[in-house]
Protein backbone atom coordinates (compact mmCIF):
# COMPACT_ATOMS: atom_id res chain seq x y z
CA UNK A 1 0.00 0.00 0.00
CA UNK A 2 1.42 2.95 -1.01
CA UNK A 3 1.92 6.04 1.36
CA UNK A 4 -0.65 9.28 0.15
CA UNK A 5 -0.25 13.01 2.17
CA UNK A 6 -3.19 14.95 3.04
CA UNK A 7 -3.00 15.75 -0.57
CA UNK A 8 -3.58 13.30 -2.55
CA UNK A 9 -7.26 13.80 -3.53
CA UNK A 10 -6.13 17.29 -4.30
CA UNK A 11 -3.60 15.76 -6.54
CA UNK A 12 -5.85 14.07 -7.93
CA UNK A 13 -8.92 16.75 -8.64
CA UNK A 14 -5.83 18.92 -10.42
CA UNK A 15 -5.55 16.43 -12.69
CA UNK A 16 -2.17 14.81 -11.35
CA UNK A 17 -0.04 11.99 -13.00
CA UNK A 18 1.23 10.19 -9.83
CA UNK A 19 3.83 8.22 -9.34
CA UNK A 20 5.75 5.98 -6.29
CA UNK A 21 8.57 8.01 -4.87
CA UNK A 22 10.09 6.28 -2.17
CA UNK A 23 6.88 4.95 -1.47
CA UNK A 24 4.89 7.62 -1.34
CA UNK A 25 1.76 8.16 -4.31
CA UNK A 26 3.49 11.49 -5.57
CA UNK A 27 2.06 13.76 -8.32
CA UNK A 28 5.14 14.16 -10.71
CA UNK A 29 3.00 16.50 -13.21
CA UNK A 30 -0.49 18.22 -13.52
CA UNK A 31 0.01 18.52 -17.40
CA UNK A 32 2.71 20.05 -18.09
CA UNK A 33 6.21 19.55 -16.44
CA UNK A 34 7.43 22.49 -18.04
CA UNK A 35 4.78 25.18 -17.19
CA UNK A 36 4.88 24.12 -14.26
CA UNK A 37 8.97 24.84 -14.07
CA UNK A 38 8.37 28.50 -15.89
CA UNK A 39 5.18 28.70 -13.39
CA UNK A 40 7.85 28.64 -10.61
CA UNK A 41 10.58 30.93 -12.14
CA UNK A 42 8.20 33.29 -13.89
CA UNK A 43 5.59 33.91 -11.18
CA UNK A 44 4.33 31.11 -8.20
CA UNK A 45 4.12 27.43 -8.12
CA UNK A 46 3.17 24.66 -5.11
CA UNK A 47 4.29 21.79 -4.30
CA UNK A 48 3.21 19.02 -1.75
CA UNK A 49 6.24 18.23 0.25
CA UNK A 50 4.59 16.23 2.77
CA UNK A 51 6.35 13.16 1.92
CA UNK A 52 9.91 14.97 3.85
CA UNK A 53 9.58 14.34 7.15
CA UNK A 54 9.70 17.16 10.25
CA UNK A 55 11.08 16.08 13.20
CA UNK A 56 11.17 18.17 16.67
CA UNK A 57 13.95 18.11 19.12
CA UNK A 58 13.86 19.30 22.37
CA UNK A 59 15.40 19.56 25.53
CA UNK A 60 18.81 21.27 27.48
CA UNK A 61 21.10 19.41 25.63
CA UNK A 62 19.50 19.88 22.21
CA UNK A 63 22.15 22.17 20.77
CA UNK A 64 25.23 19.77 21.86
CA UNK A 65 23.57 17.34 20.46
CA UNK A 66 22.66 18.81 16.78
CA UNK A 67 26.44 20.67 17.10
CA UNK A 68 27.83 17.07 17.52
CA UNK A 69 25.34 14.73 14.73
CA UNK A 70 25.51 17.63 12.11
CA UNK A 71 28.63 18.92 9.50
CA UNK A 72 27.29 22.24 9.91
CA UNK A 73 27.40 24.36 12.90
CA UNK A 74 24.24 24.91 14.48
CA UNK A 75 26.06 27.29 17.14
CA UNK A 76 25.48 30.13 14.56
CA UNK A 77 21.82 29.93 14.57
CA UNK A 78 21.54 32.48 17.58
CA UNK A 79 18.35 34.44 16.56
CA UNK A 80 14.93 31.93 17.14
CA UNK A 81 14.23 31.07 13.29
CA UNK A 82 16.80 31.16 11.70
CA UNK A 83 17.81 27.80 9.70
CA UNK A 84 20.75 25.66 8.40
CA UNK A 85 21.40 23.47 5.64
CA UNK A 86 23.33 20.71 6.87
CA UNK A 87 24.75 17.11 5.64
CA UNK A 88 24.39 14.48 8.66
CA UNK A 89 27.65 12.65 8.08
CA UNK A 90 28.37 8.58 9.62
CA UNK A 91 31.49 7.58 10.87
CA UNK A 92 33.46 7.22 7.24
CA UNK A 93 32.43 10.61 6.53
CA UNK A 94 29.45 9.59 3.91
CA UNK A 95 26.01 11.62 3.63
CA UNK A 96 23.85 9.58 5.97
CA UNK A 97 21.28 12.76 4.39
CA UNK A 98 21.16 16.36 3.86
CA UNK A 99 18.78 18.41 5.63
CA UNK A 100 17.79 21.63 7.24
CA UNK A 101 17.59 22.73 10.93
CA UNK A 102 15.28 25.52 12.22
CA UNK A 103 16.32 27.07 15.22
CA UNK A 104 12.85 27.85 16.74
CA UNK A 105 14.02 29.05 20.63
CA UNK A 106 16.07 27.71 23.33
CA UNK A 107 16.31 23.98 23.61
CA UNK A 108 13.64 23.54 20.31
CA UNK A 109 14.65 23.20 17.24
CA UNK A 110 12.94 21.96 14.15
CA UNK A 111 14.55 19.59 11.38
CA UNK A 112 13.09 18.03 8.06
CA UNK A 113 14.71 14.93 6.32
CA UNK A 114 14.49 13.96 3.32
CA UNK A 115 11.45 11.00 2.47
CA UNK A 116 13.18 7.84 0.90
CA UNK A 117 15.74 8.18 4.02
CA UNK A 118 13.43 9.23 6.92
CA UNK A 119 13.44 5.23 8.78
CA UNK A 120 17.31 5.31 8.75
CA UNK A 121 17.73 9.00 9.69
CA UNK A 122 15.66 8.92 12.85
CA UNK A 123 17.40 5.16 13.84
CA UNK A 124 20.71 6.95 13.65
CA UNK A 125 19.67 10.10 15.16
CA UNK A 126 17.85 7.89 17.79
CA UNK A 127 21.08 6.26 18.41
CA UNK A 128 23.13 9.22 18.87
CA UNK A 129 20.92 10.97 21.23
CA UNK A 130 21.45 8.18 23.71
CA UNK A 131 24.34 10.59 24.80
CA UNK A 132 22.78 13.29 25.39
CA UNK A 133 19.32 15.06 27.22
CA UNK A 134 16.84 15.66 24.80
CA UNK A 135 13.92 14.33 22.98
CA UNK A 136 13.25 13.63 19.39
CA UNK A 137 9.53 13.58 18.02
CA UNK A 138 8.55 12.43 14.80
CA UNK A 139 5.74 14.39 13.32
CA UNK A 140 3.06 12.01 11.92
CA UNK A 141 3.21 12.58 7.78
CA UNK A 142 -0.58 11.67 7.59
CA UNK A 143 -3.83 11.07 9.67
CA UNK A 144 -3.94 7.77 9.37
CA UNK A 145 -0.62 6.15 11.06
CA UNK A 146 -1.80 4.33 13.46
CA UNK A 147 0.93 5.96 16.18
CA UNK A 148 2.98 8.87 16.34
CA UNK A 149 6.25 7.68 17.18
CA UNK A 150 8.35 9.33 19.92
CA UNK A 151 11.55 8.50 20.00
CA UNK A 152 12.56 9.87 23.95
CA UNK A 153 15.99 9.04 24.71
CA UNK A 154 18.80 10.18 26.73
CA UNK A 155 19.38 11.24 30.75
CA UNK A 156 16.28 12.33 32.07
CA UNK A 157 14.15 11.49 28.71
CA UNK A 158 11.24 9.18 29.10
CA UNK A 159 9.70 7.20 26.02
CA UNK A 160 6.36 7.04 25.27
CA UNK A 161 3.79 6.95 22.70
CA UNK A 162 2.38 10.26 22.12
CA UNK A 163 -0.94 10.58 20.44
CA UNK A 164 -1.29 14.51 21.38
CA UNK A 165 1.15 14.89 18.46
CA UNK A 166 -1.00 15.97 15.13
CA UNK A 167 0.12 15.47 11.84
CA UNK A 168 1.76 17.61 9.72
CA UNK A 169 1.31 18.86 6.02
CA UNK A 170 4.22 21.05 4.37
CA UNK A 171 3.33 22.69 0.84
CA UNK A 172 6.44 25.04 -0.79
CA UNK A 173 4.82 27.90 -2.21
CA UNK A 174 7.90 29.06 -4.76
CA UNK A 175 8.64 31.84 -7.24
CA UNK A 176 8.89 35.33 -7.45
CA UNK A 177 5.21 36.12 -6.97
CA UNK A 178 4.63 32.94 -4.25
CA UNK A 179 5.06 35.12 -1.25
CA UNK A 180 2.24 37.92 -2.38
CA UNK A 181 0.38 35.47 -3.78
CA UNK A 182 0.27 33.65 -0.39
CA UNK A 183 -0.25 36.55 1.58
CA UNK A 184 -3.24 37.07 -1.10
CA UNK A 185 -4.59 34.18 0.42
CA UNK A 186 -3.65 34.48 3.89
CA UNK A 187 -3.39 38.48 4.68
CA UNK A 188 -3.66 36.95 8.43
CA UNK A 189 0.10 36.06 7.94
CA UNK A 190 1.63 38.63 6.37
CA UNK A 191 2.78 40.74 9.32
CA UNK A 192 4.08 37.63 11.26
CA UNK A 193 6.10 36.80 7.63
CA UNK A 194 7.10 39.30 5.79
CA UNK A 195 9.88 40.42 7.24
CA UNK A 196 11.58 37.09 7.26
CA UNK A 197 15.05 36.90 5.54
CA UNK A 198 16.02 34.20 3.41
CA UNK A 199 16.42 30.97 5.30
CA UNK A 200 14.90 32.23 8.16
CA UNK A 201 11.11 30.76 9.80
CA UNK A 202 8.60 31.98 11.82
CA UNK A 203 6.00 30.11 14.37
CA UNK A 204 2.83 31.62 13.97
CA UNK A 205 -0.89 30.70 15.51
CA UNK A 206 -3.28 30.06 12.52
CA UNK A 207 -6.99 29.01 13.24
CA UNK A 208 -6.19 27.54 16.63
CA UNK A 209 -3.49 25.56 15.17
CA UNK A 210 0.67 26.11 14.66
CA UNK A 211 1.95 26.82 11.38
CA UNK A 212 5.51 26.90 10.57
CA UNK A 213 6.23 29.58 7.80
CA UNK A 214 10.06 29.59 6.41
CA UNK A 215 11.32 31.51 3.47
CA UNK A 216 13.37 28.37 2.46
CA UNK A 217 12.71 25.54 -0.84
CA UNK A 218 14.20 23.87 -3.43
CA UNK A 219 14.10 25.87 -7.06
CA UNK A 220 16.65 28.85 -6.31
CA UNK A 221 13.29 31.29 -6.14
CA UNK A 222 11.68 33.08 -3.12
CA UNK A 223 9.13 31.94 -1.20
CA UNK A 224 8.29 29.75 1.89
CA UNK A 225 7.51 26.61 2.94
CA UNK A 226 4.97 26.16 5.23
CA UNK A 227 4.30 23.48 8.20
CA UNK A 228 0.61 22.81 9.11
CA UNK A 229 -1.82 20.54 10.51
CA UNK A 230 -2.61 18.02 7.83
CA UNK A 231 -6.32 18.31 8.54
CA UNK A 232 -6.21 22.15 6.84
CA UNK A 233 -3.99 21.32 4.12
CA UNK A 234 -6.47 20.60 1.81
CA UNK A 235 -8.41 23.71 2.02
CA UNK A 236 -5.07 25.52 2.14
CA UNK A 237 -4.39 24.45 -1.02
CA UNK A 238 -7.57 25.48 -2.39
CA UNK A 239 -6.60 28.37 -1.49
CA UNK A 240 -3.34 28.97 -2.37
CA UNK A 241 -5.06 27.49 -5.92
CA UNK A 242 -7.11 30.56 -5.49
CA UNK A 243 -4.46 33.03 -5.37
CA UNK A 244 -3.02 32.06 -8.48
CA UNK A 245 -0.57 29.56 -7.22
CA UNK A 246 0.11 26.72 -9.96
CA UNK A 247 0.68 23.29 -8.62
CA UNK A 248 3.61 21.65 -9.74
CA UNK A 249 4.65 18.53 -9.70
CA UNK A 250 8.05 16.48 -8.63
CA UNK A 251 8.84 16.59 -12.12
CA UNK A 252 9.16 20.41 -11.69
CA UNK A 253 10.85 19.97 -8.30
CA UNK A 254 13.73 18.45 -10.14
CA UNK A 255 14.67 20.78 -12.97
CA UNK A 256 14.19 23.72 -10.96
CA UNK A 257 16.64 22.76 -7.89
CA UNK A 258 18.50 21.25 -10.86
CA UNK A 259 19.02 24.73 -12.58
CA UNK A 260 19.99 25.55 -8.99
CA UNK A 261 22.49 23.60 -8.88
CA UNK A 262 20.98 22.11 -5.58
CA UNK A 263 21.84 18.17 -5.05
CA UNK A 264 19.65 15.45 -4.47
CA UNK A 265 20.15 13.01 -2.08
CA UNK A 266 20.74 9.51 -3.61
CA UNK A 267 21.81 10.64 -6.85
CA UNK A 268 24.33 13.23 -6.33
CA UNK A 269 25.30 11.94 -2.74
CA UNK A 270 25.13 9.36 -0.25
CA UNK A 271 26.88 7.07 2.29
CA UNK A 272 30.07 6.51 -0.13
CA UNK A 273 30.58 10.11 -1.19
CA UNK A 274 32.18 12.81 1.28
CA UNK A 275 30.42 16.13 1.34
CA UNK A 276 33.70 17.39 -0.32
CA UNK A 277 33.06 15.15 -3.85
CA UNK A 278 29.39 16.78 -3.75
CA UNK A 279 30.33 20.15 -3.56
CA UNK A 280 29.63 20.70 -0.54
CA UNK A 281 32.36 21.96 1.63
CA UNK A 282 30.85 25.00 2.68
CA UNK A 283 28.49 23.13 4.68
CA UNK A 284 31.01 21.45 6.31
CA UNK A 285 31.83 24.42 9.57
CA UNK A 286 35.57 23.82 11.10
CA UNK A 287 35.74 27.50 12.55
CA UNK A 288 35.52 25.81 15.89
CA UNK A 289 38.40 23.68 15.92
CA UNK A 290 37.10 22.52 19.55
CA UNK A 291 33.97 21.06 18.21
CA UNK A 292 33.96 17.51 17.55
CA UNK A 293 31.19 15.98 14.75
CA UNK A 294 30.00 12.86 13.35
CA UNK A 295 32.64 12.20 10.19
CA UNK A 296 35.26 14.76 11.10
CA UNK A 297 38.00 12.56 11.54
CA UNK A 298 37.20 10.83 8.63
CA UNK A 299 37.26 14.16 6.11
CA UNK A 300 39.37 16.48 7.97
CA UNK A 301 41.98 14.02 10.21
CA UNK A 302 45.24 13.02 9.34
CA UNK A 303 43.81 10.06 8.00
CA UNK A 304 41.86 11.52 5.65
CA UNK A 305 41.55 10.65 2.41
CA UNK A 306 41.49 13.53 0.13
CA UNK A 307 38.29 13.85 -2.29
CA UNK A 308 38.77 11.55 -5.09
CA UNK A 309 37.44 14.41 -7.62
CA UNK A 310 35.71 17.43 -7.55
CA UNK A 311 31.88 18.20 -8.24
CA UNK A 312 30.86 20.47 -11.01
CA UNK A 313 28.16 21.44 -13.86
CA UNK A 314 28.01 20.66 -17.26
CA UNK A 315 25.93 22.12 -20.14
CA UNK A 316 25.53 20.35 -23.23
CA UNK A 317 26.69 21.83 -26.37
CA UNK A 318 25.31 19.33 -28.80
CA UNK A 319 22.09 18.29 -29.09
CA UNK A 320 20.74 15.38 -26.77
CA UNK A 321 19.78 15.13 -23.14
CA UNK A 322 22.86 14.20 -20.30
CA UNK A 323 21.52 11.58 -17.86
CA UNK A 324 22.46 10.60 -14.52
CA UNK A 325 25.60 8.10 -15.01
CA UNK A 326 27.13 8.68 -18.53
CA UNK A 327 30.38 8.79 -18.47
CA UNK A 328 32.59 12.04 -18.51
CA UNK A 329 35.63 11.81 -21.11
CA UNK A 330 38.20 14.13 -19.94
CA UNK A 331 42.02 14.68 -20.85
CA UNK A 332 42.22 14.20 -17.10
CA UNK A 333 39.96 10.55 -17.07
CA UNK A 334 36.80 9.82 -16.54
CA UNK A 335 33.80 11.15 -14.68
CA UNK A 336 30.18 10.63 -13.91
CA UNK A 337 26.68 12.53 -14.42
CA UNK A 338 24.98 12.12 -10.89
CA UNK A 339 21.92 14.06 -12.26
CA UNK A 340 21.14 15.59 -15.61
CA UNK A 341 18.12 16.52 -17.60
CA UNK A 342 16.90 19.02 -19.80
CA UNK A 343 16.48 22.58 -18.78
CA UNK A 344 13.76 24.36 -19.69
CA UNK A 345 14.62 27.62 -18.88
CA UNK A 346 18.31 27.83 -20.81
CA UNK A 347 16.23 25.37 -23.41
CA UNK A 348 19.95 23.20 -23.60
CA UNK A 349 20.41 19.98 -21.39
CA UNK A 350 22.45 20.43 -18.01
CA UNK A 351 23.81 18.16 -15.70
CA UNK A 352 26.20 17.65 -12.02
CA UNK A 353 28.77 15.94 -12.23
CA UNK A 354 31.58 14.20 -10.73
CA UNK A 355 34.72 15.49 -12.46
CA UNK A 356 38.54 14.79 -11.99
CA UNK A 357 41.14 17.31 -10.48
CA UNK A 358 42.38 19.42 -12.75
CA UNK A 359 39.50 19.51 -15.48
CA UNK A 360 38.69 23.68 -15.79
CA UNK A 361 35.59 25.58 -15.68
CA UNK A 362 34.95 26.15 -19.47
CA UNK A 363 36.77 23.43 -21.15
CA UNK A 364 35.35 21.41 -22.87
CA UNK A 365 34.68 17.38 -22.22
CA UNK A 366 32.97 14.36 -24.14
CA UNK A 367 29.56 12.59 -22.85
CA UNK A 368 29.32 9.28 -23.64
CA UNK A 369 25.26 8.77 -24.67
CA UNK A 370 24.38 5.54 -25.94
CA UNK A 371 27.16 5.67 -28.97
CA UNK A 372 28.13 8.99 -29.34
CA UNK A 373 30.29 11.48 -27.76
CA UNK A 374 28.55 14.42 -27.40
CA UNK A 375 30.60 17.91 -26.19
CA UNK A 376 29.80 19.78 -23.30
CA UNK A 377 31.12 22.97 -21.35
CA UNK A 378 32.37 22.38 -17.91
CA UNK A 379 31.13 25.13 -15.97
CA UNK A 380 29.87 26.71 -12.68
CA UNK A 381 26.97 24.25 -11.18
CA UNK A 382 24.77 26.93 -10.41
CA UNK A 383 22.47 27.35 -13.78
CA UNK A 384 19.78 29.77 -12.73
CA UNK A 385 18.61 31.78 -9.61
CA UNK A 386 15.97 34.17 -9.14
CA UNK A 387 14.62 33.88 -13.17
CA UNK A 388 18.07 34.61 -14.85
CA UNK A 389 20.58 32.40 -16.43
CA UNK A 390 23.79 32.33 -14.85
CA UNK A 391 25.65 31.03 -17.57
CA UNK B 1 -7.78 7.00 -25.38
CA UNK B 2 -7.20 8.32 -28.06
CA UNK B 3 -6.04 5.33 -30.87
CA UNK B 4 -7.20 6.11 -34.51
CA UNK B 5 -8.75 3.19 -35.69
CA UNK B 6 -6.97 3.63 -39.62
CA UNK B 7 -3.59 2.80 -37.65
CA UNK B 8 -2.08 -0.38 -36.37
CA UNK B 9 -0.31 -0.80 -33.00
CA UNK B 10 2.90 -2.12 -31.42
CA UNK B 11 2.65 -3.46 -27.91
CA UNK B 12 6.03 -0.82 -27.39
CA UNK B 13 3.40 1.97 -28.14
CA UNK B 14 4.37 2.56 -31.83
CA UNK B 15 1.85 2.96 -34.22
CA UNK B 16 2.40 2.60 -38.16
CA UNK B 17 1.00 3.66 -41.05
CA UNK B 18 0.90 1.44 -44.00
CA UNK B 19 0.86 4.42 -46.97
CA UNK B 20 -0.45 4.84 -50.44
CA UNK B 21 2.95 4.06 -52.22
CA UNK B 22 3.57 1.28 -49.90
CA UNK B 23 5.91 2.69 -47.67
CA UNK B 24 5.31 2.53 -43.33
CA UNK B 25 4.83 5.49 -41.70
CA UNK B 26 5.95 5.24 -37.78
CA UNK B 27 5.58 7.37 -34.91
CA UNK B 28 4.47 6.61 -31.09
CA UNK B 29 1.25 6.94 -29.59
CA UNK B 30 -0.83 9.39 -27.99
CA UNK B 31 -0.50 7.00 -24.41
CA UNK B 32 3.00 6.82 -25.26
CA UNK B 33 3.31 10.78 -25.45
CA UNK B 34 1.33 11.48 -22.46
CA UNK B 35 3.56 8.69 -20.29
CA UNK B 36 6.37 10.25 -21.39
CA UNK B 37 5.72 13.53 -20.46
CA UNK B 38 7.00 16.69 -22.24
CA UNK B 39 9.09 15.75 -25.32
CA UNK B 40 12.53 17.73 -25.65
CA UNK B 41 14.64 15.59 -27.84
CA UNK B 42 14.13 13.01 -30.71
CA UNK B 43 16.68 10.85 -32.25
CA UNK B 44 15.56 9.27 -35.59
CA UNK B 45 17.63 6.78 -37.79
CA UNK B 46 19.71 7.68 -40.53
CA UNK B 47 17.81 7.48 -44.25
CA UNK B 48 19.11 4.12 -45.74
CA UNK B 49 19.39 2.05 -42.37
CA UNK B 50 18.37 -1.89 -42.73
CA UNK B 51 16.20 -2.39 -39.63
CA UNK B 52 14.45 -5.44 -38.29
CA UNK B 53 10.89 -5.41 -37.06
CA UNK B 54 11.05 -4.61 -32.89
CA UNK B 55 14.92 -3.55 -33.93
CA UNK B 56 15.81 -0.48 -31.24
CA UNK B 57 16.09 2.34 -34.16
CA UNK B 58 15.08 5.88 -32.56
CA UNK B 59 14.68 7.72 -28.83
CA UNK B 60 12.31 10.06 -27.97
CA UNK B 61 13.74 11.63 -24.53
CA UNK B 62 11.08 13.50 -22.34
CA UNK B 63 12.68 15.92 -19.34
CA UNK B 64 11.77 12.87 -17.55
CA UNK B 65 13.45 9.61 -19.12
CA UNK B 66 14.60 8.31 -22.65
CA UNK B 67 12.81 5.78 -23.89
CA UNK B 68 13.39 3.33 -27.23
CA UNK B 69 11.65 3.37 -30.36
CA UNK B 70 11.04 0.07 -31.87
CA UNK B 71 10.25 -0.10 -35.62
CA UNK B 72 7.06 -2.58 -36.30
CA UNK B 73 8.23 -3.82 -39.48
CA UNK B 74 11.49 -4.87 -41.36
CA UNK B 75 12.76 -2.63 -44.05
CA UNK B 76 14.73 0.54 -45.36
CA UNK B 77 14.39 3.55 -43.50
CA UNK B 78 13.70 5.94 -46.30
CA UNK B 79 12.50 8.87 -44.27
CA UNK B 80 13.08 10.99 -40.75
CA UNK B 81 11.05 13.29 -40.22
CA UNK B 82 13.17 16.61 -39.09
CA UNK B 83 10.28 18.75 -38.19
CA UNK B 84 9.80 16.87 -35.40
CA UNK B 85 13.48 16.79 -34.53
CA UNK B 86 13.16 20.60 -34.57
CA UNK B 87 10.24 20.73 -32.57
CA UNK B 88 10.25 17.90 -30.48
CA UNK B 89 7.34 19.17 -28.45
CA UNK B 90 5.26 18.64 -31.64
CA UNK B 91 4.92 14.88 -30.72
CA UNK B 92 2.99 15.66 -27.37
CA UNK B 93 0.75 17.98 -28.97
CA UNK B 94 -0.45 15.64 -32.08
CA UNK B 95 1.29 11.97 -31.40
CA UNK B 96 -0.29 10.81 -34.40
CA UNK B 97 0.32 13.49 -36.95
CA UNK B 98 3.77 14.19 -36.19
CA UNK B 99 5.52 11.37 -37.12
CA UNK B 100 9.13 9.98 -36.77
CA UNK B 101 10.42 8.13 -39.68
CA UNK B 102 9.15 5.77 -42.98
CA UNK B 103 10.41 2.41 -43.86
CA UNK B 104 10.01 0.95 -47.57
CA UNK B 105 8.97 -2.88 -45.44
CA UNK B 106 10.62 -5.82 -46.74
CA UNK B 107 7.99 -7.94 -45.86
CA UNK B 108 4.99 -5.93 -45.76
CA UNK B 109 2.75 -8.92 -43.98
CA UNK B 110 4.44 -7.86 -40.65
CA UNK B 111 1.76 -5.28 -40.62
CA UNK B 112 -1.03 -8.18 -39.89
CA UNK B 113 0.81 -9.40 -36.75
CA UNK B 114 0.33 -5.62 -35.20
CA UNK B 115 -2.55 -4.74 -32.86
CA UNK B 116 -5.60 -3.25 -34.26
CA UNK B 117 -6.73 0.20 -32.46
CA UNK B 118 -9.13 -2.18 -29.84
CA UNK B 119 -6.68 -4.20 -29.28
CA UNK B 120 -4.30 -1.86 -28.60
CA UNK B 121 -6.25 0.31 -26.45
CA UNK B 122 -7.08 -3.33 -24.64
CA UNK B 123 -3.48 -2.97 -22.98
CA UNK B 124 -3.55 0.01 -22.05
Amino acid sequence: MPLRTPLYDSHLAAGARMVDFSGWEMPIHYGSQIEEHHAVRRDAGMFDVSHMCALDLAGPQARDYLRFLLANDVAKLTVPGKALYSCMLDEAGGVIDDLIVYYLGPERYRIVVNAGTTEKDVLWMRGVLTRFDARLTVRRRRGSDAVAIIAAQGPGAHERRHSGVDAVAMIAVQGPQARERFWKAFPELRAATEGLGIFQAAEVRFNDADWLVARTGYTGEDGFEITLPAGEAALVWYQLRGAGIKPCGLGARDTLRLEAGMNLYGQDMDENISPYEAGLKWTVDLKDAGRDFIGKAAIEGPEARPAANQFQGLLLLDRGVLRAHQKVITPQGEGEITSGSFSPTLEKSIALARLPHGVAIGSEVDVEIRDKRLKARVVNPVFVRNGKPLI
Amino acid sequence: MNTPANLKYAASHEWAKLESDGTVTIGITDHAQGALGDIVFLELPDIGRAVKAGEECAVVESVKAASDIYSPVSGEVVAANTAAVDAPESVNADAYANWLFRVKPSNPSELDALLSADAYAATL
